[in-house]
């Protein structure tokens, strides 16, 4: 039986949890991100802990739908919460974040420390998760057994896709102008918290195979990457779900090669996206960046040549001033950078050189005047 | 009385408090220029970063030496607020995301480097895990030393440089204007959040170790409006919850020191912002309450005056139903109030066929033609 080997395939499931876990937590995240909200999902996926537990306690049920209804109304408690705070005035938003999510999640670990000393939900995994063993619990669908974590995260995943496809204009608009989607009867409050209660469900899903605190890395990593690749919400969606798929596949076999913790690596991985990104982005990228800023200064060097040369052309000092030793004394460019500015000018074609005087070109002139008299048709 | 003194006579103990009592000053301490300059949640990504230098540390020194495993963990600590750094001001990406990717790619690569550690089978590996929640029992009498050592040397800088410090976190414009460096002393304030956090390693663990830095600050920032107060009180507050949970955790049933230690110090927060004087909420409540009650009185006040002047009698008797009716609710208290001032009186007019009647006195006169000159002060 084909698809029976495929569910039985541990490393593809593994791989393909991590996929869903990054998939689905993108949805979300590249919302997050956007909207500067990026700590709210660390605040969530402590806070989770602590409904886990609470639902673990009541009802013995360790995943599955109880367990991701506690985890979204624990979310938004963990929102509700933050703004209450707020709502005070007594503390900033950010203090309010760093207070709310350490109280639940200690009120979690205690309660696992009383309770749940000897179950399978210990502290250790409630931070790390174990998604090499989620193949121990299996649910059998249609005849296959498929382990749970591909189930409930396959079904999160798709609930967060169609929340997308749904609202897709509505989340554009709440992210980018929310006083506009308000003004034109969006609820933008109602769909924020439609967004954290996905996260927070996506986070309790995802709890069994990373865990907590790796479920952050997954929600905030690649988008933020997509972001520095892209202009459009649609592509950094797309992008976001490539490098987490792709960083699940690469993550594995990393993991699996140094026999680490495949989670962890899977969530390195979306690290060296971020920083390959962050270099070689062509756009916003460290590197073109850094390029366009050098390359603006040496057209504005050659500029400054320009402005220098029309300033003194075709006058009685010209003879002193529009040669190539003068540039040290009044431009206080040292000798290489004025041969440096010289080549360059030379080669956009600003000026023409004849032995050590320098002659401004009609392009050159044209440049100069653009600076000097801005105000001027530039066919004048 | 026995049993207390073999409690405290306990060596274990002893060192606990010790422990707590070093965390909670330094982290109050530090703690409060954080939450001042927001940034509050940087001690949450330098926490969750000191997990990899901390496996490091263990790595390189081959056993579980606290002085290289803190040294790795400072370092992470401080690479992350590095990358952080980079992050924000080298790319369009905004504080959050940045606080975010540090904090979860650093976690990640710790977690990474632990089942590493775990894989090679070191014998003495066990106590790694202590740092993720904090196991207080563990600490001894030499790590106690080598955090006192750090704390001293935190205290000390903050010292040093205190009005630089300050002026830093409140008008860092205005330092530039000074000529002070403000760059320099930015970064040393955010390398001392992480001298915070590597204290609270042992105490309180990588992953609450971001309330420690929060809580001491934000619950003293309630009671005064002075730097100074301020620094004192979280100290207090840090070295108060920092005991309590410590103790706690020593006499329960194995609970975590950790949570325990971060639960005492919300508790101080939330107390602290239900009752500080004058900014607590509850005496925000009882003065908004105040408030409310005394403009109905001054409302009942003028429209008596309102009454007695349409009628050209100073002492018009105002039938109670009558106001009752002006104002919409029931008026009563509003008058007894007015009356125990001594600004209107109860008159006998009609007592038989109408309720009781209300007139103004003197004193009323006076301060009712006041409030309609000037509602506001009045």
């Amino acid at each position: 039986m084909m698809l029976a080997d495929f569910f039985a395939n541990v490393p593809l499931m593994i791989m393909l949890t991590g996929a869903l876990v990054g998939t689905a937590a993108s949805l979300v995240g590249v919302f997050l991100v956007l909207r500067k909200n990026s700590m709210l999902s660390d605040a969530i996926s402590h806070s989770i802990v602590f409904g886990i537990v609470i639902v673990w306690l009541l009802t013995h049920q360790q995943s599955g739908p109880v367990q991701i209804v506690g985890a979204a109304l624990t979310g938004v408690l963990t929102v509700f919460l933050i703004e209450l705070l707020v709502g005070t005035r007594k503390v900033k938003d950010d203090a309010a974040i760093g207070l709310v999510f350490p109280v639940l999640f200690s009120i979690g670990v205690l309660l696992l420390n009383l309770y749940a000393r000897d179950v399978h939900i210990d502290t250790h995994t409630v931070l790390l998760g174990e998604i090499g063993f989620i193949w121990l619990d299996t649910l059998t669908i249609a005849g296959y057994a498929i382990p749970q974590a591909v189930v409930w995260m396959s079904v999160v995943t798709l609930v967060n896709g169609l929340f997308v496809l749904l609202f897709y204009k509505e989340l554009k608009l709440t992210t980018f102008d929310p006083a506009l989607a308000k003004a034109l009867g969006f609820a933008p409050v109602a769909l924020f918290y439609a967004l954290l209660m996905l996260t927070s469900t996506t986070a309790v899903a995802a709890f069994d195979a990373v865990g907590a605190i790796l479920f952050i890395a997954f929600v905030i990593v690649p988008p933020s990457a997509a972001y520095l690749l892209t202009d459009r919400l649609s592509l950094m969606l797309v992008i976001g779900i490539v490098i987490s798929v792709a960083s699940s596949v690469i993550g594995y076999y990393a993991a699996a090669a140094m026999d680490v913790s495949i989670g962890g690596m899977m969530a390195v991985t979306t690290g060296l996206f971020l920083a390959a990104a962050f270099l070689f982005g062509p756009r916003y990228g460290f590197l073109a960046r850094s390029w366009r800023q050098l390359r603006q200064r040496y057209v504005n060097e050659s500029r400054t040549l320009a402005v220098h040369l029309y300033n003194h052309e075709g006058r009685a000092d010209a003879r002193d001033e529009n040669v190539v030793s003068a540039l040290q004394d009044h431009l206080w460019w040292d000798a290489r950078k004025s041969l440096n500015v010289i080549d360059r000018s030379l080669r956009l074609g600003f000026v023409v050189r004849d032995g050590e005087e320098l002659y401004l070109t009609a392009r050159g002139r044209q440049v100069a005047l653009e600076l000097l008299e801005p105000w001027r048709d530039k066919g004048a | 009385m026995s049993g207390f003194v073999t409690f405290f006579g306990d060596y274990t103990i002893q060192n606990v408090m010790m422990g707590a009592a070093l965390l909670g000053l330094i982290s109050g301490v530090l703690g409060s220029f954080a939450v001042l300059r927001q940034q509050s949640l940087l001690g949450d990504t330098l926490s969750h970063a000191a997990l990899p230098g901390v496996c490091l540390g263990f790595m390189i020194a081959g056993a579980r030496e606290l002085s290289s495993i803190l040294a790795g963990a400072l370092f992470t600590a401080i690479l992350a607020a590095l990358v952080v750094l980079v992050l924000t001001r080298a790319s369009r990406l905004k504080t959050d995301a940045g606080l975010g990717i540090a904090l979860s790619v650093f976690f990640a690569f710790g977690v990474v480097l632990l089942t590493y550690i775990q894989g090679t089978g070191n014998a003495s590996q066990g106590g790694l895990d202590a740092f993720l929640f904090g196991q207080a029992a563990g600490i001894l009498r030499s790590d106690l030393y080598l955090m006192g050592g750090i704390t001293a040397f935190s205290l000390a800088l903050v010292a040093a440089f205190w009005k630089e410090f300050k002026l830093v976190s409140f008008d860092p414009a205005f330092a530039a204007t000074l000529g002070l460096p403000v760059v320099l002393l930015e970064t040393v304030l955010t390398v001392t959040i992480a001298f915070a956090v590597v204290v609270g390693l042992q105490m309180v663990g990588v992953v609450l170790m971001a309330a420690m830095v929060i809580a001491p600050a934000v619950g003293a920032r309630q009671w005064t409006r002075r730097l100074e107060h301020m620094v004192v009180l979280a100290a207090v507050f840090g070295v108060v919850s920092g005991v309590a949970g410590a103790l706690i955790s020593a006499t329960g049933q194995g609970l975590a020191t950790g949570p325990l230690i971060i639960l005492s110090a919300s508790a101080l927060v939330l107390v602290s912002i239900l009752v500080a004087p004058e900014r607590g909420l509850v005496w925000e409540g009882v003065k908004r309450w105040r408030d409310r009650r005394d403009l109905e009185a001054n409302k009942v006040l003028t429209t008596l005056y309102g009454l007695a002047a349409h009628h050209k009698d100073p002492a018009y008797p105002a039938e109670q139903g009558m106001i009752d009716t002006y104002h919409r609710i029931a008026t009563r208290h509003a008058l007894s109030r007015l009356a125990e001032r001594g600004l209107v009186e109860p008159v006998e007019h009609m007592r038989d066929q109408e309720g009781p009647h209300w007139a103004l006195t003197e004193a009323g006169i006076v301060l009712a033609r006041h409030l309609r000159r000037d509602p506001v002060s009045g």
